[in-house]
């Protein structure tokens, strides 16, 4: 495979032709913050965390779907970036009800590390205070709408790992909800398997394991990749 | 089917022809106003009057004035008829028609009188029109192929399967200089040119006719007016681009559009205009509905495909492009309605003179549905580069009831307000877009001096938070915080800085959502800014840090800015 040669913040690198500038980025050591990716699925482009600067293009690209170009001049790093950043974690806080105090993933959330490198120390948008449902009804996990950051990771992984297709996405805008099978109460669901890879996938606490106290909720992630890669490669490497 | 069974069928229909013709109008506009019974009691009235001999009582697809409907228009084939012919053929229009009116229409046919409000076919309103899309929209019967095939109907097609390579076709596109219809107007023959250079057995056409914007009815009117021409240059560009399959994303909404269609696809079919070995060519082509169910977003070309897949309708991002991979993954072609009708014309009349039409760099015309406060609501087609206010003033006779314009919306929830200041703007894609506004799909709402160019804003806002499909977060969320801070400023509770947070979060919407929805969503405010600013700073109050307005002057919160003396030290947002 040929490689292509670009530049990411000033800094010269060499990548694989189909890599996404994500991954190039990653080999490089460059870290670009991102949400709704998830190592071993495909990617969807719908945080937008992880947009950057192409010379030469006046649109705003997301790195995480965008494959590399030769001699591309990537920054990821200008004030604008920094800027939309912060606004997309303040309007993701803002949204539902993310109170870290009370969630089993303090400590363990994507979103609250997120805003935390961030700078995000305070929100400047009003809190929508949306009235969402927890869903108690699966036998091993729940589901609290109130953390849901719509990544659809838990989707994904259910669909194109676990190839149950338990998980799904209702209705639209902010009205937008997870759902298990036709809109039913997740213990109810007849293709569930009980797998908890939508559990490991979840960046927040809206999915976790019933009974979990917040020091107990570590995730078993590294499993989802070892499976990818024992399918795809054949390797069984943990 | 060859070219003579075409002529054939075309000299039969019009040796058919009766002396009289009366055209009433069948598109939804005018049978929403029972046009419907009004044809019914023109039938009735003709056998009774003895007159079926020499009359034709014909349901058309839109005569444009649709404010005036149910329109009635009585045509006469020869010279010498009882009335004076309004143009070549053409006799007198008829509006406001009722049932109750039937026997007066069909006596003047007989040298009587009728009551009947006429309109007038010489007012700027039809005279400045020039018809391409809408050339046969309002005189041939849209639901009988014969009708369109008189009117030289699949023609085109013939010759491009006998006459033309793929590659001369697109060059011929190409060179008409026609642009998408749908919105963005991206060259046409450019993106046939592309999908026909994937290399792919199986290619696809879409065509896009979801046409979701609030107060927009082209695509609607040309698909119950003239739903072949839809067909045929859906076809002509299957053979250009190599595909073999085409659907029709039709929105739900539109159930006679439906049913037309449905009627249509079904007699090309049977006379061999669809389906395999076209005109005894190598050459196959179907077409499939596929009824969308009220999203808008699923106007958007990736969100419709994935819904024509049967997936849920939310878009992707592109690249990879619809040209590359599209539906199924295949190499798909994707047009806009209006897009398509034009194809067959310019392959009729030859790409100089579709190029001899506009302007500079938007050629041919624009349909466009006028709404809003205007004296004539309708449809009106318009060479490009035609001056706004001779559409508004001239062809709409201006705001009704002597009021004064003082905006006009284009490109509806993508689009903006161009003030009555710019009125001599030349409508084509380039001028309009430095105004920031959009052509966007052909929506165009006047508004006038009592319309509160922040109760637009939040109008449009309120349309776009409740369509965002909810994928990626800045529309999502992003809409819904400037809808609330555009309530914010309405309900005079607003300071400078929530004026700011809006503004910031328009550029940021704009600048980092994934597809054109979250893209456009904020424009609509910023245009309203650029040229209205001040009916939003009039309605701001002291910053928090001053005084708050007390209870006394609490109802007309627009006042409580202006009334309350600026605090000192405190920047003064109230004026
Ligand atoms: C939110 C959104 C809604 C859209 N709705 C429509 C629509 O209703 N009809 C349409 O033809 N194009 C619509 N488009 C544009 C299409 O994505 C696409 O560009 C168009 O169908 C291409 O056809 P054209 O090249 O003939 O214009 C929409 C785009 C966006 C972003
Ligand atoms: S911009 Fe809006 S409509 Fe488009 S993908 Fe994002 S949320 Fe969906
Ligand atoms: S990680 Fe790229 S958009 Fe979410």
């Amino acid at each position: 495979m040929a490689a292509k040669t670009l530049t990411i913040d000033g800094k010269q690198i060499s990548a694989d032709e189909c890599a996404t500038i994500l991954e190039a980025a990653a080999d490089a050591g460059i870290t670009i913050p991102t949400l709704c990716h998830l190592e071993g699925v495909y990617d969807v482009g719908a945080c937008r965390l992880c947009l950057v600067e192409v010379t030469g293009i006046s649109k705003l690209l997301p790195a995480c779907t965008t494959k590399v170009a030769e001699g591309m001049e990537i920054r990821t790093d200008t004030e604008r970036l920094i800027r939309y950043r912060r606004m997309t974690l303040e309007l993701l806080l803002a949204e539902r009800n993310h109170v870290c105090a009370v969630c089993v993933a303090n400590g363990h959330c994507e979103l609250q590390t997120l805003a935390f490198n961030q700078g995000v120390d305070h929100v400047r948008y009003e809190y929508c205070f949306p009235k969402w449902e927890v869903d108690n009804s699966h036998a091993l996990f729940g589901m609290d709408h109130n953390r849901c950051l719509l990544c659809t990771r838990c989707v994904r992984v259910c669909w194109h790992i676990e190839g149950a297709g338990t998980k799904n996405v209702s209705g639209r805008g902010a009205k937008a909800r997870i759902i298990s099978d036709l809109n039913q109460p997740w213990g109810t669901s007849d293709t569930c398997t009980k797998c908890g890879k939508c559990v490991m996938a979840c960046p927040t606490g809206a999915l976790f394991y019933k009974g979990s106290t917040n020091s107990e909720m570590e995730r078993d992630r590294d499993k989802l990749e070892f499976i990818v890669t024992a399918r795809e490669k054949k390797q069984w490497i943990a | 089917m060859v070219i003579d069974d075409l002529t054939e069928i075309a000299d039969k229909e019009r040796a058919a022809r009766k002396r009289y013709t009366i055209r009433c109008c069948m598109a939804a506009g005018c049978m929403s106003s029972n046009s419907k019974g009004v044809k019914e009691a023109l039938e009735d009235a003709v056998n009774q009057a003895g007159l079926q001999q020499m009359v034709e009582v014909r349901g058309v697809g839109c005569m444009k004035l649709c404010c005036q409907g149910p329109l009635v228009q009585i045509d006469s084939a020869t010279a010498g008829a009882t009335f004076a012919l309004e143009s070549n053929e053409v006799g007198p229009l008829y509006q406001k028609v009722t049932p109750e009116d039937a026997n007066s229409l069909v006596s003047t046919l007989k040298g009587g009188q009728t009551p009947v409000q006429r309109g007038d076919p010489r007012h700027p309103f039809f005279s400045a029109q020039l018809s391409i899309v809408l050339a046969n929209s309002g005189f041939i019967d849209p639901e009988r192929i014969e009708s369109y095939i008189t009117a030289e109907g699949y023609q085109a097609l013939h010759d491009v399967l006998r006459e033309l390579t793929p590659k001369d076709l697109i060059e011929r596109i190409i060179k008409s200089g026609l642009r998408g219809r749908g919105g963005a107007g991206y060259p046409t023959g450019l993106k046939w040119a592309t999908v026909g250079k994937a290399a792919s057995q199986q290619k696809y056409v879409i065509c896009n006719a979801d046409e979701g914007d609030p107060g927009a009815f082209m695509d609607r009117s040309v698909l119950e007016s003239d739903p072949h021409s839809v067909l045929e240059g859906m076809a002509i560009a299957a053979y250009a681009v190599g595909a073999n399959q085409g659907f029709i994303y039709v929105r739900a909404e539109y159930p006679l559009a439906i049913a037309r269609l449905h009627a249509a696809i079904k007699q090309a079919k049977k006379y061999g205009l669809l389906g395999s070995g076209i005109f005894e060519s190598p050459f196959n082509f179907n077409i499939d509905l596929r009824i969308g169910a009220g999203a808008f977003v699923c106007g958007e070309e990736t969100a419709l495909m994935a819904s024509v897949e049967g997936k849920r309708g939310t878009p992707r991002p592109r690249p990879p492009f619809p040209a590359e991979s599209g539906l199924y993954n295949s190499p798909t072609l994707i047009n806009n309605v209006e897009t398509f009708a034009n194809v067959a014309p310019i392959v009729r009349k030859g790409a100089e003179w579709f190029a001899g039409i506009g302007t500079e760099k938007s050629k041919g015309t624009k349909v466009f549905a006028l709404a809003g406060k205007i004296t004539n609501t309708g449809l009106i087609e318009v060479p490009m580069g035609t001056a706004l206010r001779k559409i508004v003033e001239e062809m709409g006779g201006g705001a009704p009831d002597g009021g004064k314009i003082k905006a006009v919306q284009t490109g509806g929830p993508s689009g903006g307000c161009i003030p009555a200041e710019e009125l001599d703007t030349p409508v084509d894609y380039d001028s309009l877009t430095k105004l920031g506004s959009i052509m966007g799909s052909g929506g165009m709402i006047v508004m006038d001096e009592t319309t509160k160019m922040v109760d637009v804003a939040r109008f449009f806002m309120e349309f776009c938070m409740d369509e965002s499909c909810g994928k990626c977060v800045p529309c999502r969320a992003g809409t819904a915080q400037m809808h609330q801070l555009l309530n914010k400023i309405l309900a005079g509770n607003a300071t400078t800085r929530d004026l700011q947070k809006l503004e910031e979060l328009c550029y940021m919407v704009k600048n980092t959502s994934l597809c054109g929805l979250g893209q456009t969503a904020p424009n609509p405010v910023l245009s309203t800014l650029r040229f209205f600013r001040k009916e939003y700073t009039d309605l701001l109050m002291p910053d928090a840090f001053g005084p708050r307005p007390n209870a006394v002057n609490g109802t007309g919160h627009a006042a409580a800015g202006r009334n309350l003396a600026p605090t000192e030290g405190v920047p003064s947002s109230g004026k």
